[in-house]
């Protein structure tokens, strides 16, 4: 028996990596009258569902394929959010 | 005997014929690889060219390193067979940890085609074999994610173990230590992202690519 999981990857830049496509969106806001906003990073989201006996080997699965393809563990973070799909 | 260079074309890549073209005028004999093929055949040196391999989905070179002919190219490196990556050909080395780091965003998220001068700081690469440290060359970028990322530790082995080819006069992208190319340890693989093969004719404004390919196809 496996179940249907709901999977949400946040990738994002590791701390300390300068992010120029945040920089660049954080010096356009004061142009628009948004100001006081600071640290801006830009990241990318991956949202899928993934079959697996438990919620144990359904998250061992997705961080597998985080360490191996999803994301680039030299320059990125990853931050994985899991549930019984709906 | 005409050394014969393997030229990877990946769905994308866009450089491999001037690759092709280019080690035919310093000698050597350029074929073409297709991406799905799993073995290289008879060549004696592999290039994976410039461009967009899988469109660069995901990030530069993240699918391509798993493209059906990088078993080969991984076991052709470990065997001390000279790979060389040229642009996304040097993202792709990368994601497949055949050379430490990764290739990130220019500084200023400007995609950048200009000439560069490289600075050559290491002859211990099958590109460099036959020049000089402090040499200087003319050979032009043309890349949007060219910018090199690595840790503290990796870039302290680099330049212990003498991993750094080339270095930007002018650092034109935040590329971490100015490097414009790397190397592994035994100098048989290397990643550039200036490309070598769009200098390679005197119309080109420069030849001072071909003088790496030189070193490449001349073997030792």
């Amino acid at each position: 028996m496996s179940t249907a999981f709901d999977v949400a990857v946040e990738v994002s830049l590791r701390d300390g990596i300068a992010d120029p496509e945040g920089l660049t969106i954080e010096r356009a806001l004061p142009a628009l009258g948004f100001s006081g906003v600071s640290g801006i990073r830009v990241g990318k989201s991956l949202r899928f569902v993934v079959e697996a006996p438990d919620e144990d080997e359904a998250r061992r699965q997705v961080e597998a394929m985080c360490e191996r393809f999803l994301a680039n563990p030299v320059i990125e973070d990853v931050d994985i959010s899991l549930s019984p799909a709906s | 005997m005409t050394t014969k260079v393997g030229v990877v074309v990946f769905p994308g890549s866009n450089c491999e014929q001037d690759v092709v073209e280019a080690v035919g005028t310093v000698g050597g004999s350029g074929e073409l690889l297709w991406h799905k093929d799993t073995c290289l055949g008879d060549v004696d040196a592999v290039v994976l060219p410039g461009g967009f391999a899988h469109g660069d989905y995901l990030r530069t070179g993240a699918m391509a390193r798993f493209s059906p002919i990088m078993g080969a190219v991984e076991r052709f490196a470990r065997d001390g067979g000279p790979v060389v990556g040229i642009c996304n050909g040097f993202q792709i080395l990368t994601e497949a940890q055949l050379l430490p780091g990764a290739l990130y965003k220019n500084r200023g998220l400007k995609f950048l085609c200009q000439p560069a001068v490289l600075r050559v700081e290491s002859m211990d690469s099958v590109l460099t074999r036959g020049l000089t440290v402090g040499d200087e060359l003319n050979i032009p970028i043309n890349h949007f994610e060219g910018n090199f990322i690595c840790s503290e530790r990796v870039l302290d082995q680099l330049r212990e173990k003498n991993q750094i080819v080339f270095t930007y006069r002018d650092n034109p992208n935040g590329t971490t230590a100015d490097i414009a190319g790397i190397c592994n340890e035994n100098g048989n693989v290397v990643g550039m992202m200036p490309h070598p093969e769009r200098a390679a004719h005197p119309l080109l404004g420069s030849t001072d690519g071909a003088l790496l390919l030189k070193g490449l196809v001349s073997g030792d």
